[in-house]
Formats: structure tokens, C-alpha cells, sequence
């Protein structure tokens, strides 16, 4: 399907262009996640995109499914409710990197620890956007924003390892240059039964690009080639990783799912008052 | 092989950021007043690059029927 | 017949009336003197196909209690002091979006972690005002077991009808009491349900309201495909910055509460047929303002008590006619007075208002009222 034709099935035609700055990442990664739900053939009507607040989540307004807009860091937790309440519905989280990882930091650990089954693809633009370039958690030490006027002094997360570490069972980071590599890991996300975590790396020339002088929306979007390399290329030539952020399928352990095993408990009551 | 295709251009879309132009492996777009055009179709060979990563979905690959 | 008798305590007695009412999910987060709710909840949800989870924090508490709603489940959470501060941001929430559900807060001592086992009745205007903005609340405050049991029902019933949040107030007195519930006073409550789309699913409008004032409600997942934000927003649920669709959101928001306050609006009106004088309290201390009303009887005095059920919105018109008729009211609250506010507003122009408040910990009882009334009556 062409991105006409995308547009025309998954899209809210009437509500796009979207507000998303020139050449920000954004689009580019929300154009893999619904080429993702296209390639896996999902029903429409059994999706639920939900959000928080920032850049990032005003995806959810533009996309034709389901759909939460929640408040700033909230989305993971209004997710659990939605698949607790119906576990037959696919949760996707789309979320920033100050959403999920500042203000939504604890729900997101506690969701991966859960391993409930929802995919949460982390638009990471290493800054707050809409309130204007201030640093967040993954702001690089010594980078600067309007509120780090002198350089950040905070260290950074890794998202990734953060929600491996937590319980996601599954991980995985492509940059929005790596487009199709993203859809793949969406993809895989979406498949696992269970907490999927994707870090898409996106760029923000407005605020992050000029506050830091790294060029335009163009010369961003070469970091994000030149910057990054697969995983499986850095095992085997270490070489040329050398000062490289790895990207691609981090962790891959399929484990029972949350929902699944709260349905256990159900059916062993159920049995029980049978019986009695 | 299979059926033919052109790139086409939503210029209502188009925010001029350039990215489509910067890697297009041919070198066919241009911005113009800070849209894009297609300069030099005759050297697309349809790659899709341009579509993967056009942040606003206003340049992609479609098809031509052929008796057109 | 009789096994539908129990003696329960406060807090069970509301999972009682939750699960009496349709209840089928709950969120929530461990606190003192709620806890009871959250445990009794997980203990009897599952064996019924329904969902606990104790979730990370208060905050995430609130929000899947929220997205569970939208998936089409009655849903509840339960909190007292420090977690209701915690829930306001996505009570809020609630109340733009019109998402049903019941927020449980049993009061104890504040601000802060205060007095985490003392009794207190020091929420009554952070219900209506904790979150931010204008905002419409429905607040009721029952004052035995089984008054919780039948009001939790009617907590649930509300939130459905009105496509709202609704809070439970309790205060840690009548959670924590046990008395005789008769489970049966549910065959004498009807079960409502929101109201959902029947129509076409393409152009469904999740936010255009019927003459009621209340919009039909899509759970996800069923066809009817909705954007459901915190933004404000126009009928068609997507946000927008236009002056007239900030107006006509917030004022249909707040008018479909004032419009419906004859249904909302629940109270009990103690020995008031031919009373000089009125006590005015809820909850926990309204049990020792009804002996004190029967001690005053006793001294000749034509003392009656009114005893608000719903606290917001305040039952203005009954509270004009109360003032009309008495020559003086006593507020008494266990704080340092903040319903006799409301109280006095209302009532300021026929009647004097005296406020008797207690916020150390310690309930109320009925001499302290006695004395008080006998000071001011003098």
C-alpha cells in the first residue's frame, strides 16, 4: 500500500497536514507504525492507540483507530486499564521521551514489569518540544536546552536498557532514518505476547537541532544514519562501532503475558465454585 | 514488471524540509519556494526513498496504468 | 431472605454496593483507611470475570480506572487524603472526557500524611475543587453501613447516567464501623446503565449530546471509532481553540449536572417539621448531631438536624427553604470549617449560621454539639 493509500485507510485525511515542524522525525515514525498495523493485517476496530502529552503523542489524534489522548506521562496506565478491561483489544502506546521516561517513568517500569500486552513505541527526540526545547532524560550530558543554558549536567537514559532491565520482553531501537527497519521491529513488537518496548530515535531541528547547532532537518537526519549501527554488524565488526549507538532487536524473550495469567485466576474460581 | 510507477508530490502537504531532496539517490528533486519538485523524473527509478521518510506524507510512488 | 443480612464493615459494605451496581474493574493503590476496598475487591473481582490491579501509584490507580471505563467497564478506585491529592490530575481528566466511574476517598487527618488513622471530614471542598478548572462533581457522603452499601449503587448509577466521575466520601469513623447491612435493598435500586450509540457507526459524534444534555458513549472496541482527549473539544471528541466550542463544552459540562440536581440532590431531614433550629452535618458526625438534635427535643428545644447525603452540588433550594424556616444553623465538621461556607452563603441572608468544627483527630460526639448549641443559643 502506498502512503495515498495508507493515508486513506488508517489516516483522519481531514486532520492532516499535521503540526509537526519541517523535517521533524515524527511523521516518519508514525508513517512506520501504521505501515506496521497494515503489514500485520490487524482489524482497525480492535486497535487502541493512546497517548500522553507532548510533540509525540498528538499522533493518536491523526490516526484512524481507537483513540486516547491521556494526560503527560499517563498513557501506559490508562493502556492497563484498557486491555485489563478488554484484553481482546491491541494496545499500542505512543509516547516521548519526556512522557515515558521523566513523568511517566514509574508506569512505564512497572508496565514492563507487568508484561501486559502492549507495544509502546518511545518517539525519542531528546528534548521537550512542545513547551519549546527544554533538556530531558535523554538530553546527552553537556548538550543544551533553555533550561540547560550552561549544559546539561543530568546523565541520560537509555531507554532501551531502562526497559529491559524492567521487564519488557521485547526491545528494540531504529532510528526515523532507518524507516523500514522500524516498521519491522513495530511489527515484532505488535507479535509479542507480552510487554513490547521500541525506542524510535526522531529529530527535532527546531529546538534540539539549533539550540545544539546540529545542523537542519537534513544534516539531523544523516546523524541518524551515520550515528547508529545494527547490532548484529557491530558483533561481528567491532570496528565499526567504535563511537556508533547500536540499534535493532535488543531482547527477544517471549513470557506469559499479564492478562493471561489474571484470566488463570478467573478459571481456577470459576472451577472452584463449580465444584462446590 | 509489475506495474509502472511515478512520484507525485502533495504540495499541500509539503512543509520543505528538504529530506526527500537530500536522499534521493539520483539526485531528481528539488525544492522550489521551499516545495518540492520533481526536477528530473526521467532519472527516478522509483526507489521509494523519497516516500519512507517524508515526515508529511506528501511525496510517495504511484501507480500509472499503463494505457495512460 | 436472611442470608441477605450480614454484619459488615463501611468499607466492605461498598464493594458490596460496587459489585451490586455492575461493578467489574477496579484500579487502585494501598492506603490507610481505604485499604479494606482494594483488598476486598481483589479477593471477590476475579471470581466474578471481572479485573483488580494494584497499580504503581494513585495517579496510575485513577488512569486505568479511566481507560478501563472507555473499554465499557464499570470501574472503580478507592483512596483516602494524600491519594485523592494524587487522583485529581486524571479526575479532571474524567470529568472533560465524561468517562463514568466511582473515586472512593476515605477521609483522615491532613494535609500531607497527617494523621493517617484519625478520622476526618477535611476533603469536603477538595472534592469539588481539587483538580484544576471549572469542573462539574458529583459528591455524595452517606453515614452508616448500610447507607454506604446503597449509596455506593447509587454512586455507580449517577456516574452512568451522567457520563461522570462521581466520588464516594467517607470519613474513617463510618469505614471502619461495623453494623447491619441488609443486602437486599438492592431489589429496590434500578441498575443504570450508560447509554450507548445504536446507530450508524460511520459519523458517530462521541461528544453531541441528546436533549439530556448527556452524549451517548462507544466502549472501544465496538465499530464506533472515537479520539477521546483531555483537550477541550468540539462534538466530534477532536480538540479545538475556538472561544464558542470552549463555551458551549464547559457550559453543557456543568449544566447537565445543574439541570439533573433533583435527581442528584439527596438528603435527610431529621425532626425539621416544626423546628427554630438546625443542625447541619454529614457523615461520621452526623450520627452524634442526630442524638444531640434528640437531647435539645429533650430540653424543650425545637432543634432538627439536616444531613446532607449529596454534598456537591449543595442543596441550595433546601437549604434557602431550611434558613427561611429556622433562626439559626449549626454547621458542624470535622475541620477547620469549610462546608459551613457553602452553608452560609446560602443561607446568610434569612438566618445566622455558627460553625462548630473539630480537627484533631478525634470524632465529634454529642456533648460537645450539646454544649456548643446551648452557648450559641443562649
Amino acid at each position: 500500500m502506498n502512503t495515498s493509500a495508507l493515508v486513506k485507510e488508517y489516516f483522519r485525511e481531514d486532520k492532516l497536514p499535521h503540526i509537526w515542524c519541517p523535517g521533524c522525525g515524527h511523521g516518519i515514525i508514525m508513517h512506520a507504525v501504521v505501515r506496521a498495523i497494515d503489514n500485520l493485517k490487524l482489524d482497525p476496530e480492535k486497535i487502541c492507540i493512546v497517548s500522553g502529552i507532548g510533540c509525540s503523542s498528538r499522533a493518536s489524534g491523526y490516526m484512524n483507530f481507537n483513540t486516547l489522548h491521556t494526560t503527560h506521562g499517563r498513557a501506559l496506565a490508562f493502556a492497563t486499564g484498557v486491555k485489563m478491561a478488554n484484553p481482546s483489544l491491541e494496545v499500542l502506546v505512543l509516547t516521548g521521551d519526556g512522557d515515558c521516561s521523566a513523568i511517566g517513568g514509574n508506569h512505564l517500569i512497572h508496565t514492563a514489569r507487568r508484561n501486559i500486552d502492549i507495544t509502546t513505541i518511545a518517539f525519542n527526540n531528546n528534548i521537550y518540544g512542545m513547551t519549546g526545547g527544554q533538556y530531558s532524560p535523554t538530553t546527552a550530558t553537556g548538550d543544551f536546552g533553555t533550561t540547560a543554558p550552561y549544559g546539561n549536567i543530568d546523565k541520560t537514559f537509555d531507554l532501551c536498557n531502562l526497559a529491559k532491565a524492567a521487564g519488557a520482553t521485547y526491545v528494540g531501537r531504529s532510528t526515523a532514518y532507518y524507516a523500514k527497519q522500524l516498521t519491522t521491529l513495530v511489527e515484532n513488537g505488535i507479535q509479542n505476547k507480552g510487554f513490547s518496548f521500541i525506542e524510535a530515535v526522531s529529530s527535532c531541528p527546531t529546538y534540539y537541532g539549533r539550540k545544539n547547532k546540529k545542523g537542519d532537518a537534513v544534516e539531523m537526519m544523516k546523524s541518524l544514519k551515520d550515528d547508529y549501527i545494527d547490532i548484529k554488524i557491530a558483533e561481528k565488526r567491532p570496528d565499526l562501532a567504535q563511537s556508533k549507538i547500536l540499534m535493532g532487536e535488543f531482547y527477544n524473550k517471549p513470557d506469559e503475558e499479564y492478562t493471561e495469567k489474571y484470566q488463570k485466576i478467573i478459571d481456577m474460581l470459576k472451577k472452584e465454585s463449580y465444584h462446590a | 514488471m509489475g506495474t509502472p510507477k511515478m512520484v507525485v508530490v502533495n504540495k499541500e502537504w509539503c512543509k520543505g524540509c528538504g529530506i526527500c531532496v537530500a536522499f534521493c539517490p539520483k539526485n531528481v528533486l528539488e525544492l522550489v519556494n521551499e516545495v518540492v519538485c520533481i526536477a528530473r523524473s526521467e532519472d527516478c527509478i522509483k526507489c521509494g526513498q523519497c516516500e519512507l521518510r517524508c515526515p508529511d506524507f506528501a511525496i510517495y510512488l504511484k501507480e500509472v496504468p499503463e494505457n495512460v | 431472605m436472611s442470608d441477605q443480612i450480614k454484619l459488615l464493615q463501611g468499607n466492605e459494605a461498598c464493594v458490596e454496593g460496587a459489585l451490586a451496581a455492575g461493578m467489574e474493574f477496579y484500579a487502585g493503590y494501598p492506603i490507610t483507611p481505604s485499604t479494606e476496598i482494594a483488598e476486598i475487591s481483589a479477593q471477590k473481582l476475579p471470581a466474578i470475570g471481572g479485573h483488580f490491579i494494584q497499580m504503581e501509584d494513585e495517579i496510575a490507580g485513577m488512569a486505568a480506572t479511566l481507560g478501563a471505563s472507555l473499554a465499557g467497564k464499570k470501574s472503580m478506585t478507592a483512596t483516602s487524603g494524600p491519594g485523592f491529592s494524587l487522583k485529581q490530575e486524571n479526575l479532571g481528566y474524567g470529568c472533560i472526557a465524561e468517562i463514568p466511574c466511582v473515586i472512593v476517598n476515605v477521609q483522615r487527618g491532613g494535609p500531607s500524611t497527617g494523621l493517617p488513622t484519625s478520622p476526618s471530614q477535611g476533603d469536603i471542598m477538595q472534592a469539588k475543587w481539587g483538580t484544576h478548572g471549572d469542573h462539574p462533581i458529583i459528591a455524595l457522603y452517606p453515614n452508616s453501613v448500610q447507607e454506604i452499601f446503597d449509596i455506593t449503587i447509587e454512586c455507580f448509577n449517577m456516574a452512568e447516567k451522567y457520563r461522570t466521575p462521581v466520588i464516594l466520601l467517607l470519613d474513617e469513623i463510618i469505614a471502619h464501623m461495623r453494623e447491619k447491612v441488609d443486602l437486599s435493598s438492592k431489589d429496590s435500586i434500578k441498575i443504570i446503565d450508560r447509554k450507548r450509540p445504536t446507530g450508524p457507526k460511520e459519523g458517530y459524534l462521541p461528544y453531541k449530546a441528546d436533549e439530556d444534555l448527556i452524549p451517548n458513549m462507544a466502549d472501544f472496541g465496538t465499530g464506533y471509532r472515537q479520539h477521546v482527549t483531555g483537550l477541550t473539544h468540539d462534538v466530534t471528541g477532536f480538540p479545538s481553540n475556538s472561544p464558542i466550542v470552549a463555551l458551549d463544552m464547559m457550559t453543557r459540562l456543568m449544566k447537565k449536572i445543574e439541570i439533573n440536581k433533583k435527581d442528584i440532590v439527596k438528603y435527610e431531614e431529621y425532626r425539621l417539621a416544626d423546628a427554630d433550629f438546625a443542625i447541619v452535618a454529614f457523615g461520621a458526625t452526623s450520627r452524634a448531631a442526630k442524638d444531640t438534635v434528640n437531647r435539645l427535643r429533650e430540653d424543650g428545644i425545637k432543634a432538627g438536624l439536616f444531613r446532607p447525603i449529596t454534598i456537591w452540588p449543595i442543596a441550595e433550594d433546601e437549604l434557602i427553604s431550611l434558613s427561611k424556616k429556622v433562626n439559626k444553623i449549626i454547621v458542624a465538621e470535622m475541620n477547620m470549617g469549610q462546608y459551613v461556607n457553602e452553608v452560609e452563603r446560602v443561607a446568610c441572608k434569612n438566618c445566622s449560621v455558627e460553625f462548630y468544627g473539630r480537627f484533631d483527630g478525634q470524632p465529634i460526639n454529642p456533648d460537645e454539639i450539646y454544649d456548643f448549641a446551648m452557648e450559641v443559643l443562649r
